[in-house]
């Protein structure tokens, strides 16, 4: 990974791979200074929260919500059971980031939840660790016994009279538990199926009591923000843009992989940082935040800037951070018909636009793709999308409709062509060749 | 077709049940269904059975989580589940060719099993390693990164 020789990471920096992970290394880092700054210190909830609000830190999962703001809802004075859950259920397409903060840096956001537990009073925490790569679950379980035998969980951390302890909990295979209220079904042993809001996890959370759920790369800046101040934090981004986010790349690029980069950083420097366009193709898409973010061409992307304000400016979002790069091989009928599969595969069921309207939009899209489309399927396809999206219990619906919108409003062209056509306007040897992938990398 | 969980199973899913609170022992069934998993090879309705009685819920409640969620296996699956990832980030990277290639390799197309038993092919969605494409994951639990033709023989190859 780049992160070693990175001199803007602050997440990922310090780290030399599978070899620096565990307590001792972290420590050596400064690793669990934040903590014990905290309880030595005697800094208030109240004062933390202020710190946190000053840093302009917005939820890295996806949502951009500000973590100072969420954890003021928290009724934090009230001496009850309350839970601190970290979401690291990273299923989106397109989306990588917090693999490398659990593999290679996993007690940070230990200390992070921690820190979370401190603040809103929680004695108990839990991360929920999607299945797909079980390696990072055991390893998170072997540095949460380490932790507690260095006295950083458990009862009376640091001899400071404050309880928390935390727990891994594992996915297995559902898409759908990267939804906050789903994740909370899915540790109380449910099938992960969304729950309606209000009310709000903050007051009716895991087992119906106050909860504050996260995003992995979310509470691993929060040890930071407290070593260095909200301030520092702020100024590393841009404002109402805090602090580096860690960006996942995937695609058409030389060296896809994880960047970790100030907010409101050019594109342009990001796709530097990748080496570039594969075989120095040139650029046609961008999905900048995962695959539920709307798609934005080439050419406006160039003009972004890595940040929440400015793609949502260009009419898309950040999300998690996941850029799912295209160059001009691709066929954007194919790369939605794979899309519109995913949502339809991975809809929980439960509502009814969000059930039957993905397996609509996937097998419009599925006809159209393979030369059976009608000329009247692009205007049915966005109105199947504008029946969905904004009539479903959670954002899934949305993030299904997306897409779907933004593939026809960009590249209309393409979708007509395919349809009078009969076939696509990129020759299908062409997209295989864009789409091969010369493997150097060892592993 | 009787199951029941073997000791170091039982052992196993107590140690999941100690994460939750007192009478949450539910919580700890996702686990539960994995371990048993990894035990039978499959979820057969007797192991969804033990688990669910081991930890004292009704067996629908297990049953439910199990047909849920897609790592589960309810029907039999070879003694390798062979998972290759084609969603759009891993296909823009090459993961339709590798899942080609494994499809001739075996003879065999998605959710089905070679005929001697040995592998099962399975068409993965997002395994949030897109990095990694094209990407495959033995068994649910051995993710194996950027699998060129050599990689996908050498691990076949290994796959007894």
């Amino acid at each position: 990974m780049n992160a070693p020789e990175n001199p803007q990471a602050i997440l990922l920096a310090g780290l030399d791979g599978d070899n620096t992970w565990g307590i001792e290394h972290y420590v050596k880092r400064g690793g669990y200074s934040a903590l014990r700054k905290i309880l030595e210190s005697g800094m208030t909830p109240e004062q933390i929260i202020a710190e946190v609000k000053k840093s302009d830190l917005r939820g890295r999962g996806g949502a951009g919500f500000p973590t100072g703001l969420k954890w003021s809802f928290m009724p934090r004075q009230f001496p009850m059971d309350k839970y601190v859950v970290c979401n690291s259920d990273e299923g989106e397409p397109g989306t990588f980031k917090d693999r490398d903060l659990l593999r290679y840096n996993p007690h940070l956001v230990i200390e992070g939840m921690a820190i979370a537990g401190y603040v809103m009073g929680c004695g108990r925490g839990y991360n929920y660790i999607h299945g797909e790569i079980f390696s990072l679950y055991q390893r998170f379980e072997e540095a949460l016994a380490e932790a507690r035998a260095a006295g950083f969980l458990g009862k009376n951390i640091l001899g400071k009279g404050f309880d928390f302890d935390l727990f891994a909990h594992h996915g297995w295979g559902a898409y759908i538990c990267g939804e906050e209220t789903a994740l909370l079904e899915s540790i109380e042993g449910k099938k992960g199926q969304p729950r309606f809001k209000p009310p709000f996890p903050a007051s009716h959370g895991l087992y119906g009591k106050p909860t504050t759920i996260n995003n992995t790369e979310t509470f691993a800046a929060i040890p930071w923000i407290i070593n260095n101040g909200g301030e520092a934090f702020q100024a590393l981004g841009k404002p109402n843009n805090g602090g580096t986010k860690i960006f996942s790349v995937s695609g058409h690029v030389n060296r896809p992989g994880v960047y970790e980069i100030p907010l409101g950083a050019p594109f342009s420097a990001l796709l530097e940082m990748c080496g570039g366009m594969r075989g120095g193709r040139k650029l046609k898409a961008v999905i900048p935040g995962g695959s539920s973010a709307p798609v934005l061409p080439g050419d406006i992307m160039m003009d972004c800037t890595m940040d929440y304000d400015s793609i949502s400016k260009a009419g898309s979002m950040l999300g998690s951070g996941a850029v799912i790069v295209m160059d001009e091989t691709t066929c954007m009928v194919k790369s939605l018909e794979r899309l519109s599969y995913f949502y339809h595969e991975e809809s929980c069921g439960q509502c009814t636009p969000c059930r039957e309207g993905t397996g609509w939009l996937y097998r419009m899209v599925h006809r159209i793709e393979h030369g059976q489309g009608r000329p009247d399927d692009l205007d049915t396809l966005d109105n199947v999308a504008s029946n969905i999206a904004g009539r479903t219990i959670c954002a899934l619906g949305d993030a299904a409709a997306f897409p779907v919108k933004s593939f026809i409003k960009h590249f209309r062209s393409e979708f007509e062509y395919h349809v009078e056509h009969k076939r696509c306007l990129v020759p299908v040897d062409v997209q295989r060749e864009g789409s091969r992938i010369y493997v150097e990398q060892a592993c | 077709m009787t199951f029941s969980l073997n000791e170091a199973s039982r052992a196993a899913i107590d140690r999941e049940v100690a994460k939750y609170p007192e009478g949450q022992a539910i919580s700890a069934v996702m686990a539960g269904l994995r371990i048993a998993q990894e035990q039978n090879g499959w979820l057969t309705p007797e192991a969804i059975e033990a688990v669910a009685t081991h930890l004292n819920i009704p067996p629908m409640a297990a049953m439910e989580v199990a047909t849920f969620y897609n790592m589960y296996d309810v029907k039999p699956v070879g003694r390798w589940k062979i998972t290759v990832c084609t969603n759009l980030p891993c296909a823009l990277s090459g993961g339709e060719q590798a899942a080609e290639y494994v499809k001739e390799k075996l003879g065999i197309g998605f959710n089905e099993t070679t005929a001697d038993g040995r592998f099962t092919l399975k068409e993965g969605e997002c395994m949030g390693v897109c990095g990694d494409a094209p990407a495959i994951i033995v068994n649910n639990t051995r993710l194996c990164s950027w699998m060129s033709r050599e990689k996908i023989d050498a691990l076949l190859d290994e796959l007894k």
